[in-house]
């Protein structure tokens, strides 16, 4: 039934198109064309470089709180520069805006960075690609996805501007706080705005998600098996089913969130006594919220990693010239975390109050979780074992990505244990852990994705050196700002304090607090180099060939100018899996997909 | 002065921009374009990855070296030491896998560096080998699976000391209140609706099981050797009492009664005595110094630790471990809610 839509689908395309191939796009509209397209590539490139703006404003977030916590009390005319004299008077941050602060750069880098930046911009180049699709299953929805992101990232931006402030009650907003704003200032209109922002993600989310697994499902092109999709495909398919699973649950938490808030209900809420009088509600549960939030929480961590391993398995390969180290072994993987995912959300509430009976199944889950996490790391190491790597800047962010990935997740061991997640749970120990092994792993993914693909993107080519400097600037930051803080967390240093300076037992942790805000200050002034790299490139870059890494991958076969339906003519039929590198007996170091089996030769890893 | 910023910015634009017509113009009389990876490329940034490698194993040991004897002393409670022992042989375990692999990485991308010479081996698949290092995590999984929930068993089993003292941890924006259950060994009943200025936790007044209760603030005694059961409320939003020398913690959630039960081994004086304990003051007291403040002296601590506010980093209370008879001695002199009420 797939390849029969799909060839429906091919013949009016050709109706339409056959006699005007060359100049395909001669009737679209500035507005048609660059701003509502409804084009894979254009929204592709929109989501990334909205982006990279939501990335430039959480970064500059993260810098001004680590400034308050290596130098407390000091006054900084950045703080004051960027905050103004209501939270940055003289310039000392202001303590609700530090959580504030916290607040929404947990938000932005989860969702709108490195989910919808993530997600939205390489599933939306690459799935239609790399299946050998004209486009989305809807190109509408696409759209709708695009424009329902922005709307929720102009609402979370605008939140920062209003007068009692943005919310401020944690990236996981867990009421009471969130419910109340007599709690904290931005729990009034703050709160609100982020969750109509939330909302509306969600519904970008889904009708991007929907979009993606009906075309990975039903549009494939002729030859184009299950089993001969590279693994970017195969990444995207598994994150999208995954965010259509669990963002609605996310839905609900809010909506009930929003009823607790507006409409006087208790879903939350119970014998509460708060700005000098006891509330009316009575029954709700906080733990309630918490399991519908984790819910979604959990599988969003793989969200936002799968994604990154999905285009790092495809860098490695390319660019270590040799298949990716087994094949069926990293898709089994991918599915097993995928499912295992869902089951895993209480390792964040072993400390809740949440029935310690209930603790023990989800370390049970949590670590067996471990297993195909290890396989995948082990794969990546192994296709580069005997390869003839090419180092460009993005094999270079994607050997990073497996060092950061091993480096914390073992750490993920120890918070998985319920009886060692006693004394650092909401410690340093986990911001170091969950910054690590997610943030930089898939922000790592992210770079590599946006080096690899971005001859097909904008056509031009990145500068190389640049992207060795900025390479090398973030990999050494990164390990900088995030290895230390284990040290707090060992230490026994709670999270999301406005500073450690009131506390005697932390007053020997200045000198790790400077070196943490010291590598955030140069890892931040270093992605200067990639923004000025990535939008210098766009108009100056040196023009791309067609195939410049020497890939497999149906993308590459498209012409070097994002036309419209991608292939000017007929669809590329597949012949043979991704990851024909260095195969013996043929001329050049890879097979494109599109080139027919020879007589007798074997497909895939089958052999 | 803003003029001149001005000036400056755009002076540098436009040696930027001039800079980088340079830069074009020249790309047209080379051969190999700037983006192509050459061998060189390969060399230079295999060498580096390699040494890479070195530095990040040597800022990883200097870290352990300089940071690890700052970490909180041995536990003070007795299942605290037992999470102690786990927690050192995961840290070990756990090191040797991030050492070994991260080994493996760098060291491949040093050695396998493209040549024009070399080509890839064309290998897909090894069954045994995946089949190794499947089974290899998952049995030492499995160990740290038996012996995690183990000791989370013990730590969590319902069963109660009859001797243990029984507190309960008040929280609220942004303070502790501890209550003791009195000489009836016994809570009294709580209800929110009656909270006002001199029954700060909610007190039910007719609940004649509360008379005896004592409520402290700023500071509460426990006794070295008996198991202390913590009831945890809280008043307004979750915080989290946090006790980390003795390995204890758990949330303060809104309409529920959460509980945590530890048994201290050492007491306060005790552990001012203790070398490692002696070392870290000292460290800490050095610090004070360079800041212009006062030398302090070791105390155990409850913090908050889940965000409830503006005042969240600040949310702390003293916990005195005593001996038996100082304990005694001290809770003797405390007020009963009954008379705390009447003195009022």
């Amino acid at each position: 039934m797939a390849t029969v839509k799909n060839s429906e689908l091919e013949k009016e395309h050709l109706a339409h198109h056959d006699h005007v191939h060359d100049h395909d796009d001669h009737e679209e509209s500035f507005v048609s064309k660059y701003v509502f397209s409804m084009d894979h590539k254009m929204i592709s490139r929109q989501f990334l470089i909205t982006a990279i703006v939501m990335a430039v404003i959480a970064m500059t977030m993260s810098v001004i709180f680590r400034m308050q916590l290596a130098w407390p009390g000091e006054k900084f005319g950045f703080i004051n520069a960027m905050l103004g004299d209501k939270w940055g008077k003289d310039g000392i941050l202001d303590p609700n805006m530090y959580l504030a602060l916290v607040t929404i750069h947990g938000t932005i880098m989860v969702f709108f960075v490195l989910t919808g930046g993530l997600s939205g911009t390489f599933a939306n180049l690459l799935i239609p690609y790399q299946v050998g699709a004209r486009d989305m299953a809807s190109g509408f929805l696409n759209m709708l996805s695009y424009w329902f992101f922005f709307l929720s990232s102009v609402i979370m931006t605008a939140s920062l501007f209003i007068d009692d402030g943005p919310a401020s009650a944690g990236w996981t907003i867990y009421p009471p706080l969130s419910a109340l704003p007599e709690a904290i200032p931005g729990s009034k209109l703050g709160m609100t705005l982020w969750l109509m922002s939330m909302t509306l993600f969600v519904v970008s989310s889904l009708l991007g998600g929907i979009n993606y697994v009906v075309t990975v499902i039903n549009l494939r092109t002729k030859g184009m098996k299950m089993t001969r999709m590279p693994l970017t495909v195969w990444a995207f398919l598994i994150t999208a089913i995954l965010g259509v699973l669990s963002f609605p649950v996310l839905v609900s938490c809010v909506v009930l969130l929003l009823c607790d808030r507006s409409l006087g209900t208790s879903f939350y809420l119970s014998d509460i006594y708060i700005g000098g009088r006891p509330l009316d509600n009575v029954g709700g549960s906080p733990v309630l919220f918490e399991h519908l939030f984790w819910f979604l929480g959990h599988p969003e961590v793989y969200i936002v990693l799968l994604p990154a391993l999905g285009i790092t398995s495809e860098v490695i390969s390319t660019n270590s010239r040799k298949p990716i180290f087994g094949y069926r072994a990293m898709i089994g993987s991918m599915l097993a975390i995928g499912f295992l995912s869902f089951i895993v959300w209480g390792h964040h509430m072993f400390m809740t109050g949440m029935n310690p009976f209930l603790g023990s199944v989800f370390v049970f889950t949590t670590l067996l979780i471990a297993i195909p996490s290890a396989v995948k790391a082990f794969n990546y190491i192994t296709t580069m074992w005997k390869g003839n790597l090419q180092f460009t800047p993005a094999m270079l962010f994607s050997v990073g990505l497996v060092s950061s990935f091993i480096t914390g997740g073992v750490t993920g061991i120890i918070l998985a244990d319920s009886t060692l997640d006693i004394n650092v749970h909401d410690t340093y120990f986990v911001v170091a852990h969950f910054h690590i092994v997610m943030g930089l792993s898939a922000i790592f993914g992210m770079f590599a994705g946006v080096y690899h693909w971005f001859p097909k993107m904008f056509l031009r080519m990145m500068n190389k050196k640049l992207g060795y400097a900025h390479f090398w600037i973030t990999l050494i930051a990164a390990y900088g700002v995030f290895f230390p803080m284990h040290f707090l967390g060992l230490a026994g240093v709670p999270r999301r304090y406005y500073t450690n300076s009131n506390f005697p037992m932390f007053d020997n942790l200045v000198d790790i607090n400077e070196i943490v805000t010291i590598c955030a200050i140069i890892g931040a002034l270093g992605q200067g180099i990639f923004l000025f790299n990535f939008f210098y490139s766009i108009f100056r870059g040196e023009r791309a060939p067609q195939n410049p890494w020497n890939s497999n991958t149906l993308e590459w076969t498209t012409p070097m100018a994002n036309i419209h339906g991608n292939w000017p003519g007929k669809l590329p039929v597949v012949h043979r899996w991704a990851y024909d590198y260095s195969k013996p007996g043929k001329e050049k170091d890879f097979v494109l997909q599109t080139v027919p089996l020879e007589e007798g030769e074997q497909d895939g890893d089958s052999h | 002065m803003n003029f001149l910023v001005l000036l400056a910015i755009v002076l540098l634009v436009i040696a930027g921009h001039q800079l980088l017509r340079v830069i074009e113009l020249s790309r047209g009389l080379k051969k190999t374009k700037e983006w192509q990876i050459t061998e060189t490329d390969n060399n230079m940034m295999g060498k580096a990855l390699l040494a890479f490698m070195a530095f990040f194993f040597i800022f990883f040991f200097w870290q352990v070296n300089r940071w690890m004897d700052r970490s909180l002393p041995p536990a003070a409670s007795v299942h605290g030491a037992k999470i102690d022992t786990l927690w050192d042989a995961n840290i070990y375990l756990i090191t040797f896998v991030f050492l070994v692999t991260n080994f493996f990485l760098f060291w491949f991308a040093y050695k396998y560096r493209g040549t024009s010479k070399t080509k890839a081996s064309y290998i897909t698949h090894n069954n045994k080998l995946e089949m190794a290092w499947t089974i290899i995590p998952a049995v030492a999984l499995a160990f740290i699976i038996i012996f995690g929930l183990k000791y989370w068993n013990e730590i969590m089993e319902d069963a109660n000391k009859p001797d243990r003292v029984i507190v309960e941890l008040y929280a609220k924006q942004f303070d502790w209140t501890a209550r003791y259950a009195g000489k009836d060994g016994k809570l009294g009943e709580t209800d929110y609706r009656q909270i006002d200025g001199g029954n700060a936790v909610g007190m039910d007044t007719l609940d004649v099981m509360g008379n005896d209760d004592i409520l402290v603030k700023n500071e509460f005694h426990i006794p070295v050797g008996r198991e202390i059961e913590l009831n945890m409320r809280s008043r307004d939003v979750i915080h989290s009492a946090y006790l980390p020398h003795f390995r204890a913690q758990m949330n303060c959630v809104p309409g529920m009664i959460t509980t945590f039960k530890f048994t201290p081994t050492k007491t306060t004086a005790q552990m001012k005595k203790d070398p490692y304990v002696v070392k870290m003051m000292a460290g800490i007291n050095a610090q004070r110094a360079k800041f212009g403040k006062e030398p302090v002296e070791f105390d155990y601590l409850l913090l908050c630790n889940k965000i409830c506010g503006a005042s969240h980093y600040n949310m702390q209370m003293n916990v005195i471990v005593d001996t038996e008879a100082d304990y005694n001695a001290w809770i003797a002199k405390q007020k009963t809610f009954k008379t705390a009420v009447a003195t009022k």
